[in-house]
């Protein structure tokens, strides 16, 4: 789960890291008046959304006066944000974070992850802050350092003050590094998060360590002992038709071509993804109906992915294990029946009573292109979106 | 010879009297010599009674005690499966295979930090189990699809693995040993490890790996491969149109930082030697060319 920059600064707050004062705004006045209570001559105005790079796509702003505060706010506020992380489609802005200004004297950056490898929490620094971290560790990659974390000892001084040298900190500062530093990893383990990442923490003229930015991503399977964080979800950043799935235990996810696909499990979702690309296609969605789904469960998965007015044919991909395909059979006829399907359906059944499936498929009388196996299914439903593609534009 | 598991392994199921705990204890006891393998549960509560027929013990350790199980399959809720994996490492079991899906990384983290220089090993989580068919199956797979014969499988995935078998089966290749490895992005064996165990395993002819987006396991795979690898090897990785930045399904399943692309992992196994395919419907016809 991803949080806007205001909640994981409030977070870290409670770790004792240094942010810049400020506050979260949801209108223009509330944006102004947030301003005058900080005080000072500049501010920064930045828009809240989920994605990175909002600097470049025109969502932080710095105001020299109050007016421009007003300007600026009404600027980001509403608006499209288009970055490299939110698609072309981009995402509306509906959020503010006012700031007051700070002084700075340079840009660091500090990331927390999971190294897969290592199995180990990994601490990234880099005196490279401000920048796209992947374009540094592609381009100097000497000016990238890493500490693997012992779980049980978490993150040494030793450890913090090394790191905080490395990345150009002076000795004036080692002690607040050490600190700052073992107050990240503390915030990133105590709220089981997937991704810390402070990107630029900055040093100011004062020679104060400040976290300019914050960026929190948090594990989904840990949610449960983290209420306060689970409460934080912005349903608005979230795609409509995945927010539905989640509701459904589905796992679901859009993507921009025209040949839905409903299958268990995911890596299978993700190889019939592939193979209708292979064979020319493009799939509409990524959908895991998940080992033991119901036939209702099914049907809720048809509707889900009837929703994309982009749809030209559907590609059912199912072999059953625990998962029966008389059940998958049911699920689909009930589903079509009820939605008045109008678009190309290719069926694969494979798999646990896989004769019982096919017989109540055929027994439905609709019409049903049934396929043999992977490539079939994959032709088939290729060749049926893009008839249907064709009829669509020839009737318009 | 078959790897990890036979018709002589003895095994425990933690989590017997849940729903799914006490469902798939069913279907493996039916299936091939399950019934002389399935010999214990535990459930601290229900100590003393039985699971139709099969002995409910209070911990692990005892229920090691009374019936010599080396071998536990996991079946607890996320919230506490990485206690129970805990106890069955204390317990000092040859191998465990954690089933359940949803287990926070921070608790794997943990898990694996313990489980260094112990003698345990696991399988899993979020993984199908492993199965040497005609034998013994431990997980959740539909038995009936496997068939025994000299072509091992290792697979990151569930339906994708079963998928994988059934084609092996219509080339007529049946199988020494399948293990699903979890979709987890952090995890017990992995495709390395369990490559060197085929390696080793006399009844093993060639290897059919299943990968998925994610992580560097395949490519770290691959590599040891080029260098030691005596026996042939096909490799599949889902996920080529997955979009970067997604979880697909698998917790482990994302392409993060631009890293864990299939195209990579494939570009990788190719410069290893390794045979690959692209198409997800030709995994059994291309293992079969390789023999």
């Amino acid at each position: 789960m991803k949080i806007h920059e205001y909640q994981a600064k409030d977070i870290l707050r409670r770790f004792a890291i240094n942010t810049p004062r400020g506050s979260a705004c949801f209108s223009i006045d509330e944006a102004v008046k947030a301003a005058e209570q900080l005080g000072g001559s500049a501010w920064v105005v930045k828009a809240q959304i989920h994605a990175g790079g909002r600097g470049k796509g025109g969502g932080v702003k710095l105001a020299k006066s109050l007016d421009e505060v007003k300007q600026f706010a009404a600027k980001i506020l509403g608006m499209t944000l288009v970055t490299h992380q939110t698609g072309p489609q981009g995402q509306v802005v509906r959020r503010l974070l006012v700031e007051e200004g700070v002084d700075i004297r340079k840009e660091l950056y500090i990331g927390l992850v999971v190294d897969r490898s290592s199995r180990r929490v990994c601490l990234v620094a880099s005196s490279e802050g401000g920048m796209d971290i992947e374009e540094v560790a592609a381009g100097t990659p000497e000016k990238i350092h890493k500490v693997f974390i012992d779980p049980l000892a978490g993150l040494t001084a030793q450890d913090a003050e090394d790191v905080a040298r490395k990345i150009g900190i002076e000795e004036s500062a080692a002690a607040a590094a050490r600190t700052l530093l073992q107050g990240l990893y503390r915030a990133y383990d105590s709220t089981d998060a997937s991704l810390l990442e402070i990107n630029p923490l900055i040093l100011t003229a004062e020679g104060h360590l400040v976290a300019l930015d914050a960026k929190m991503n948090f594990d989904d399977n840990a949610l449960f002992r983290h209420p306060d964080i689970a409460e934080l979800r912005d349903l608005d950043e979230e795609d409509p038709a995945e927010i539905e799935a989640s509701r459904h235990d589905l796992s679901y996810i859009s993507l921009d071509g025209n040949i839905g696909c409903l299958v268990n499990g995911a890596g299978l979702a993700m190889a019939t993804m592939d193979i209708i690309k292979l064979y020319g296609g493009s799939p509409a969605n990524f959908l895991d109906v998940g080992g033991g789904a119901t036939a209702e469960k099914v049907a809720e998965a048809f509707k889900l992915m009837l929703r994309n007015p982009n749809l030209q044919a559907i590609l059912i991909n199912i072999f059953g294990g625990i998962m029966k395909c008389d059940v998958i059979a049911e699920g689909v006829v009930a589903a079509a029946r009820e939605v008045k399907l109008k678009v190309p359906l290719v069926v694969r059944l494979e798999g646990t009573n896989v004769d019982l499936g096919k017989k109540i498929l055929a027994e439905s009388r609709l019409l049903i292109i049934s396929a043999g196996n992977m490539a079939d299914a994959a032709e088939k439903a290729v060749t049926a979106a893009a008839s249907a593609a064709e009829s669509a534009m020839g009737g318009a | 010879m078959s790897i990890l598991i036979n018709r002589d392994t003895r095994v425990m199921t933690q989590g017997i009297t849940g729903k799914t705990g006490q469902f798939h204890t069913r279907m493996c006891r039916d299936y091939a010599y399950g019934k002389d393998c399935f010999v214990a549960g535990v459930n601290p509560k229900k100590a003393g009674e039985d699971f139709e027929g099969i002995p409910v013990f209070a911990t692990v350790r005892e229920a090691k005690q009374a019936t010599g199980a080396t071998v536990s399959v996991i079946y607890v809720p996320p919230p506490f499966a990485a206690a129970a994996i805990d106890e069955a490492v204390d317990a000092e079991l040859d191998l465990v295979i954690c089933i359940t899906e949803g287990i926070p990384v921070r608790d794997m983290l943990r898990i694996c930090y313990k489980m260094q220089g112990r003698k345990t090993r696991l399988i899993g989580p979020n993984c199908p189990g492993i199965i040497t068919p005609d034998e013994i199956k431990i997980g959740i797979m539909p038995g009936y699809i496997h068939k025994k014969g000299r072509i091992g499988v290792v697979s990151r995935s569930g339906t994708l693995t079963y998928e994988a078998v059934a084609q092996l089966m219509e080339q007529g290749l049946g199988q020494s040993t399948c293990i699903g490895i979890g979709g987890d992005p952090v995890n017990g064996l992995k495709h390395l490890d369990v490559m060197k165990l085929f390696n080793d395993d006399d009844e093993t002819d060639a290897v059919l790996m299943v990968g998925e987006i994610g992580g560097s396991d395949e490519e770290d795979c691959a590599r040891w491969v080029r260098d030691n690898m005596q026996k042939p090897l096909v490799g599949f990785i889902a996920g080529l149109t997955a979009p970067p930045g997604r979880r697909m399904g698998h917790a482990g399943a994302v392409i993060s930082g631009g890293k864990g692309t299939a195209q990579e992992k494939l570009a990788v196994l190719e410069e290893c030697g390794i045979k690959v395919t692209r198409n997800p419907a030709e995994m059994g016809k291309v293992l079969k060319s390789v023999l």
